[in-house]
């Protein structure tokens, strides 16, 4: 089982209508491993993450978790498209962040937290709630457990929106620019919360451009332009040392 | 100000405030509005020479309108009213979201077909179809389920639009669905699509995901204009008269009237009436409303909007949706 990879993409193509996002893209995540994913804006990321999860179907290529096909099942040589159901039941161990938290307005932070684990796994209120708390009081919000996401700050809304991706207890946690839409003095906090998680041995894929986290924390970073991945390897040696002219041009205006 | 500007030298000599030193208290004559009050009391006096000429005058009959207004018959139909009224939004609130969401669809048939429907509902005046609805058990006198065009296995009697009041309730509700369906539609388009992803990645399935996140945020925005329907639903119900079925509260009155030869009493018992219904109804629209700005409105909470419910849309669906990044919580 520990050999397996998490995530196995083996020439991942996706595209929408004549736009092609991602081109044959290979990579492979071990469990425990951080992998940060970098590039320019509409590089074919958020795609990526998104295919991972199955919110967007991949074209040509094999892409699995955990050794499981995403979003098909493979049959004598043939491939059949998951029900709805079963796709369904395919996310239950990937957590995912958003960039704009997208947590539930109507609901409060536990609120928020406790209805996935209630209506998908079938777990009472008193266990959801107890085991919410215990991720608020990790991810430092004991204290607003009762809150309508209005009443926080960005920072503590997507600590909410992690805290309500761990609740589903995933072996996945994907990031898609998890602090590119906060204020730079709430970004530390979050960032403090996925190190956390990383230390804890979590399995994260981190799209973000914040370069000193992926300098201290991922295992391998993946720089992406125009849907190919254009370098990988070592974040530190490829932060330093990028090897490709668009991965130095890049650099250059992050860094 | 400036050295150069000899002009200003008075503002320039102007002593700067001493610390603590409040600026002086301003004194000024408020702006007066003459022809705004003059025609405040031109209306006033208008609405009171009416009110004084109405009390007089024989034709309105107030002691008719006192002996009618808790009338047995008269309550009665209201109370058939009332049942219209709520039949028929049952059907149009159900129907509506079901045409809502087929036109979601991305099944072209489907969203054709909910197209086509509300092209011709909301293409026709209500009256007209409430005759097309009156006339329906004529047009087919019996109800058979076969294959088509061959020797029916079952054939019964066409019960359904022979009894008058279903055939109202129908006829209102399926016209009624059009509206609902568009704005079900526009409650449903409101919500962020990042809400349903958030959901789908939580493993939730495309049921849940309406159920518990789509759907409630959505209320905010279909909830209002939907009282306003249930208001104009109340009112429409008179157009029964078409089909026709003349136990509800109008069709009562006029029965009644017709017998007394005292119109003017009895519409107005009728209107009295339909004002009580709509007045409770403006009421717990404006109660509704309130709840359902839970979460998301609570910046603004201290203002709910007025129960009047009118124009209340804007003011809800232009709430924070609480996703705004950058902290401005
Ligand atoms: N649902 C969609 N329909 C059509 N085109 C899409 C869709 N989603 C993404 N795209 C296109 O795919 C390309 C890659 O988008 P993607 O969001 O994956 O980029 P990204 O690397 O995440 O960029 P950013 O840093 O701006 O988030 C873009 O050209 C975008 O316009
Ligand atoms: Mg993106």
């Amino acid at each position: 089982m520990s050999d397996q990879p998490m995530v196995l993409a083996d020439r991942v193509s996706k595209s929408f209508g004549t736009n092609r996002v991602l081109r044959s893209i290979s990579l492979k995540v071990d469990p425990g491993e951080v992998l940060c994913i970098v590039g320019p804006s509409g590089s074919g990321k958020s795609t990526f993450l998104r295919c991972i999860n199955h919110l967007d179907r991949v074209d040509a290529g094999r892409l699995s978790v955990e050794g499981q096909l995403v979003g098909y099942r493979e049959k004598a040589g043939k491939l059949y498209e998951l029900k709805p159901k079963e796709a369904a039941y395919q996310r239950r161990d990937i957590g995912m962040v958003f960039q704009r938290f997208n947590l539930f307005p109507h609901l409060t932070a536990l609120e928020n937290i406790i209805l996935a684990p209630m209506k998908v796994k079938g777990t009472s209120k008193a266990d959801a709630s107890a085991k919410a708390l215990e991720l608020m009081d990790r991810v430092g919000l004991a204290d607003k457990a009762n809150e309508y996401p209005a009443h926080l700050s960005g920072g503590q809304q997507q600590r909410v929106a992690i805290a309500r991706a761990l609740a589903m207890e995933p072996k996945l946690m994907l990031f898609d620019e998890p602090t590119s839409a906060l204020d730079p003095e709430l970004v530390g906090e979050v960032l403090d919360v996925m190190k956390e998680l990383a230390r804890s041995g979590m399995t994260m894929i981190v799209v973000t451009h914040e370069m000193g986290f992926a300098r201290e924390v991922a295992n391998s970073l993946v720089f992406m332009d125009g849907g190919v991945v254009v370098e990988s390897g070592n974040p530190r040696e490829v932060l330093t040392n990028p090897q490709h002219e668009r991965t130095k041009a890049f650099l250059s205006k992050v860094l | 100000m400036t050295p150069r500007d000899p002009g200003r030298t008075g503002a320039a000599e102007a002593e700067p405030l001493a610390a603590g030193q409040e600026g002086e208290a301003i004194k000024a004559i408020p702006l007066r509005h003459p022809w705004r009050n003059l025609a405040a009391v031109i209306l006033v006096l208008m609405l009171a020479v009416f009110i004084i000429d109405a009390a007089q005058r024989e034709d309105y009959g107030w002691a008719d309108v006192g002996k009618y207004i808790f009338d047995k018959r008269i309550s009665a139909a209201a109370l058939v009213t009332l049942q219209l009224t709520v039949y028929a939004m049952v059907i149009a609130i159900v129907l509506g979201l079901v045409l809502a969401i087929m036109r979601l669809s991305p099944n072209p048939v489907l969203k054709s077909i909910a197209w086509l429907y509300i092209w011709i509902f909301r293409g026709t005046p209500v009256y007209v179809q409430l005759v097309f609805w009156g006339i329906m058990a004529l047009i087919y006198p019996v109800i058979t389920i076969g294959i088509p065009f061959t020797t029916p296995w079952i054939s019964i009697p066409n019960g359904v639009f022979t009894n008058l009041f279903i055939t109202a309730v129908i006829g209102l509700g399926l016209n009624e669905a059009s509206y609902m369906s568009e704005i079900v539609r526009a409650g449903l388009l409101a919500v962020d699509r990042g809400q349903e992803e958030a959901s789908r990645a939580l493993a939730m399935s495309w049921g849940q995901t309406m159920r518990y996140v789509v759907v409630p945020q959505a209320m905010r925005v279909i909830i209002p204009p939907t009282g306003n329907e249930i208001i104009s639903m109340l009112k429409t119900t008179s157009l029964v008269a078409a089909i026709p079925l003349s136990i509800d509260l109008y069709g009562v009155s006029r029965g009644i009237s017709a017998v007394t030869f005292t119109p003017v009493p009895l519409l107005i018992v009728a209107s009295l009436w339909y004002l009580l219904f709509t007045s409770i109804l403006m009421v717990g629209q404006y109660f509704i409303e309130k709840r359902f700005s839970r979460g998301s409105g609570q910046r603004r909470a201290a203002k709910p909007s007025s129960f009047a419910g009118v124009g209340t849309t804007a003011a809800v669906t232009e709430a924070p949706t609480g996703n705004e990044p950058g902290g401005k919580g």
